[in-house]
C-alpha cells in the first residue's frame, strides 16, 4: 500500500465550533488512553478477563454518538467504548466492571461494559452479535408508543451483520419506520475472518437497498465526518423517514483481543494504518491547521485524560470484591422468588 | 348445561389480556398476524380495532426480532405480550429468551417484565413442527418463569399474573385445550389473579399422586376417576401450572400424603421436568416414599404426524391406568 501524498486530515466542511472539537477530541483521547490503561492493567495482572480495545477505530464510536441528544439511545459493541464516554458513562463504571469489583453496575455477574444506564441511553451490549438490534427496534417501540421522539443507535462490525438477529432487526425496525441507526464498523476484520470471507458483496452499504431504508457511507476514521454523516442520519430518523445503516470504513489494529497475536494479517497492514491513516493524528492535524489546539495544548488534554484515567483506576479498584453468595441475587427480583443458593450437603 | 357466559380456555386468556390493555397503556401484544387477522388461534382477535396499531403490533416472521424487541419495550417499563404463532416456533426467538431476556436483570441491564406466549402440545395431529411442548428446553436456564394453565379459571388468573410479573414469562397454552368444551366455565365477573409458583391440587386423594400439567392434568383426572371406580384407589391430582419455578413445596406435601407418585407430561420422557421432580423427590422425600416414583412421559422421538403414530409416541389413558395400579400395588 502506497502513501498517501499527503498527510491526512479531517474534512472541513462542518458547522462545529471550536469548543465542541476540543470537546471531539477529548473523548478520541480518553477513548485511547482508556484502553491504554486496561492493557497496562490487563499485563499487570490486575484485570480478570479479556481486554478488547478500539485502536485506530476510534473516531467511529465517538464521531458518531457525539451527534445524539441525551434523550437518545446507543447500543455499543467491544470497539465503542467512545460511544459510551460520549453517553457520559464514567472511566470509572467501566473500570469497576472490568476488575469485577461488587459495586459495579452488574454486580461483578458480567465482564468489561456488559451493563446499562437506561437513564442516559446507554444499553450494553450481550456478546451474541446481532441481538442488540432487536432490542433497539423494541426500545424504539416503547418510546413511539409514550409519544417521545428518541432515536437509537446500534454499533456492530462488518461480521455482525452476517447473524440472523441482524437481519431480523434491521428489517422490523425498518418495516416499522423505527427511527434506528444501525452503524456497521467495517474494519476489515472479524476475529481472523477477512471482510470478504464474510461477505460476497462489495459493500456493506448496499443492504440498505435491500431493506428499503437509507443507506450513507463514511470514512470512518474521520472524526468530523462521522459526526456529520450521523447528523444526516438522525435527522432523517427524528424525521420520521425510517431507518438508517451507515457503513465507516475503518481498521482493526489490535487483535480481536489481547491474546491474539494477528498471524493472519498481511505483513506491513498494521504499521502502514497506524503509519497513515490514525483517527487521533488526523484529527490532531486537522485542529492545528484550524489553529484551535496547538501541540502543547493537546499535551496538557492528554496529562489531564491521564491523571483523571489513574484516578478513576485507582478508586475502582479499591472497592470491595463481591460477597461469593451474591452469585445467587437477581436471578428474578428476589421480593417475589428468593436467591438462589448453594445447598450444605451435609445438612440436607 | 354450559351457559352462553362461559368461557373456553382460550377465552379467558383473551379476556384476560383485554382486560389488562384496557386498564394500562403499557401493556400491548406483538408477534406474526396478531392484528387484523387477531392471531392464528384468533387468542387477538378485534384487539387492533379496540387498541390501533402502535399496541397491536404485527411483525415480519421474525421471532429473534418479537422477543428482542419485547424486551426493549420490557427495559422501558412497557408490558408486552409477545406472541408464537406455534410454541415450536420458540426455537427462533431462544437465543433472545435464553441470553437476552433470562440474563438481563442479573447482568444489572434492567428487568424483562414481559410474557412470551403461544400454542403447545400434542395430540392434534400437527406434526413434528406444530406439537411442541418446549419446557425442558427453558427448564435449566436461570431467569426464565414458565407456566402452563389447563382450566380457563387458572388460564386467565394466570396471563394477568404473568402479565404483572416483573421478570420474563413462558406462557404455555396447550392448543388441545383451547376450545375444548369440557373447560368451559363460569368465571369471575370481578377482577383476580392466580399466582406464580403455585400449584393446584385438581383432586384430592389418599392412596397416590398423579404430578402433572397441562392437558395431561385432564387424562390424569379421568384416570383417578376410572380407578376410584373400578378400584377404589383413591388418586390426588396435582396440577403444577407454574413448571419453574417449580412449587417444590407443595410436591412434598402430596408426596408426603400419599407416599406414591406418578409424574406425567407430555414431551419426551428422556431430560423432561419429570426427571427433575423425581429427583426433588428423591432427594426430599425418599424416606416417605412407599413404592418407586415412575415417570410416565412421550417416547423418545420427534412427534409424529398420523394418528397411530401420535397415540403411540403420547401417554394415554390405559398407561397411566397402568401405572397408577402398578404404584398401587407395591
Amino acid at each position: 500500500m502506497e502513501a498517501p501524498k499527503k498527510p491526512l486530515s479531517c474534512t472541513g466542511n462542518t458547522a462545529l465550533t471550536d469548543e465542541q472539537l476540543v470537546e471531539l477530541y477529548r473523548f478520541l483521547k480518553i477513548t485511547r488512553m482508556f484502553d491504554e490503561k486496561t492493557v497496562r492493567l490487563k499485563k499487570q495482572s490486575k484485570l480478570t478477563g479479556g481486554v478488547f480495545t478500539s485502536l485506530g477505530q476510534e473516531a467511529t464510536a465517538v464521531g458518531t454518538a457525539y451527534a445524539l441528544e441525551p434523550q437518545d439511545f446507543i447500543a455499543p459493541l467491544i470497539r465503542d467504548i467512545g460511544a459510551c464516554f460520549v453517553k457520559r458513562i464514567e472511566p470509572r463504571e467501566i473500570f469497576l466492571q472490568y476488575f469485577g469489583r461488587g459495586t459495579a453496575a452488574s454486580r461483578a455477574t458480567d465482564v468489561q461494559f456488559h451493563f446499562a444506564d437506561i437513564e442516559k441511553g446507554f444499553v450494553g451490549p450481550i456478546s451474541h452479535l446481532g441481538d442488540m438490534i432487536p432490542v433497539m427496534a423494541g426500545i424504539l417501540l416503547a418510546s413511539r408508543m409514550r409519544g417521545e421522539n428518541r432515536v437509537a443507535a446500534a454499533y456492530l462490525g462488518e461480521g455482525a451483520t452476517s447473524t440472523g438477529t441482524f437481519h431480523e432487526g434491521v428489517n422490523f425496525a425498518a418495516v416499522r419506520k423505527l427511527p434506528l441507526i444501525t452503524i456497521v464498523e467495517n474494519n476489515g476484520y472479524a476475529y481472523s475472518t477477512p471482510t470478504n470471507m464474510q461477505c460476497a458483496a462489495d459493500s456493506f452499504v448496499d443492504k440498505a437497498l435491500g431493506y428499503g431504508i437509507k443507506g450513507l457511507k463514511v470514512d470512518g476514521n474521520d472524526v468530523v465526518a462521522c459526526y456529520e454523516v450521523m447528523k444526516e442520519a438522525v435527522e432523517h430518523a427524528r424525521e420520521g423517514k425510517g431507518s438508517v445503516l451507515i457503513e465507516a470504513m475503518t481498521y482493526r489494529r489490535k487483535g480481536h483481543a489481547e491474546h491474539d497475536n494477528q498471524a493472519y494479517v498481511p505483513e506491513g497492514e498494521i504499521e502502514w494504518w497506524a503509519e497513515h491513516n490514525d483517527p487521533i493524528k488526523r484529527f490532531e492535524l486537522f485542529l492545528e491547521n484550524r489553529s484551535v489546539l496547538s501541540g502543547k495544548e493537546m499535551d496538557a488534554i492528554a496529562d489531564d485524560i491521564k491523571d483523571f484515567l489513574d484516578r478513576e483506576a485507582d478508586a475502582a479498584e479499591s472497592e470491595p470484591l463481591p460477597e461469593p453468595q451474591s452469585a445467587g441475587r437477581e436471578v428474578f427480583d428476589n421480593s417475589v422468588v428468593p436467591p438462589a443458593v448453594r445447598k450444605d450437603v451435609l445438612k440436607r | 348445561m354450559t351457559k352462553e357466559t362461559s368461557s373456553t380456555l382460550l377465552e379467558a386468556i383473551k379476556q384476560g389480556i383485554r382486560e389488562e390493555m384496557e386498564k394500562d397503556d403499557s401493556v400491548f401484544v406483538i408477534g406474526e398476524d396478531v392484528g387484523r387477522y387477531g392471531g392464528a388461534f384468533k387468542v387477538t382477535e378485534g384487539f387492533l380495532d379496540a387498541f390501533g396499531p402502535d399496541r397491536v403490533v404485527d411483525t415480519p416472521i421474525s421471532e429473534a426480532a418479537i422477543v428482542g424487541a419485547a424486551c426493549g419495550a420490557a427495559l422501558l417499563g412497557m408490558k408486552p405480550v409477545a406472541e408464537f404463532q406455534f410454541i415450536d416456533f420458540i426455537s427462533n426467538g431462544f437465543d433472545m429468551l435464553t441470553n437476552y431476556a433470562a440474563k438481563s436483570r442479573y447482568r444489572g441491564c434492567g428487568s424483562i417484565g414481559a410474557v412470551f406466549r403461544g400454542p403447545c402440545g400434542s395430540g392434534v395431529r400437527g406434526g413434528p413442527f406444530h406439537s411442541l411442548n418446549a419446557e425442558s428446553f427453558f427448564l435449566n436456564t436461570a431467569g426464565l418463569k414458565m407456566v402452563e394453565p389447563s382450566t380457563a379459571y387458572d388460564a386467565k388468573g394466570l396471563i394477568k399474573s404473568a402479565i404483572h410479573d416483573p421478570d420474563p414469562v413462558l406462557f404455555f397454552e396447550h392448543k388441545k385445550l383451547y376450545r375444548l368444551p369440557r373447560l368451559k366455565e363460569e368465571l369471575p365477573e370481578e377482577d383476580y389473579r392466580v399466582p406464580i409458583g403455585k400449584a393446584r391440587v385438581a383432586r384430592g386423594g389418599k392412596d397416590l399422586s398423579i404430578i402433572t400439567f397441562g392437558a395431561q392434568t385432564l387424562n390424569a383426572l379421568d384416570a383417578a376417576e376410572k380407578l376410584e371406580q373400578e378400584d377404589g384407589v383413591s388418586v390426588e391430582v396435582m396440577d403444577l401450572r407454574t413448571l419453574a419455578p417449580l412449587d417444590r413445596e407443595a410436591i412434598l406435601v402430596t408426596v408426603k400424603k400419599t407416599n406414591r407418585v406418578l409424574i406425567l407430561h407430555e414431551s419426551s420422557i428422556t431430560g423432561g421436568i419429570g426427571g427433575e421432580i423425581s429427583a426433588i423427590i428423591a432427594e426430599e422425600a425418599f424416606e416417605w416414599l412407599d413404592a418407586p416414583v415412575i415417570r410416565l412421559a412421550s417416547i423418545d422421538s420427534p412427534v409424529p404426524f398420523a394418528p397411530q403414530l401420535e397415540d403411540y409416541y403420547l401417554p394415554n389413558l390405559d398407561d397411566i391406568v397402568d401405572a397408577c395400579r402398578k404404584l398401587a400395588a407395591y
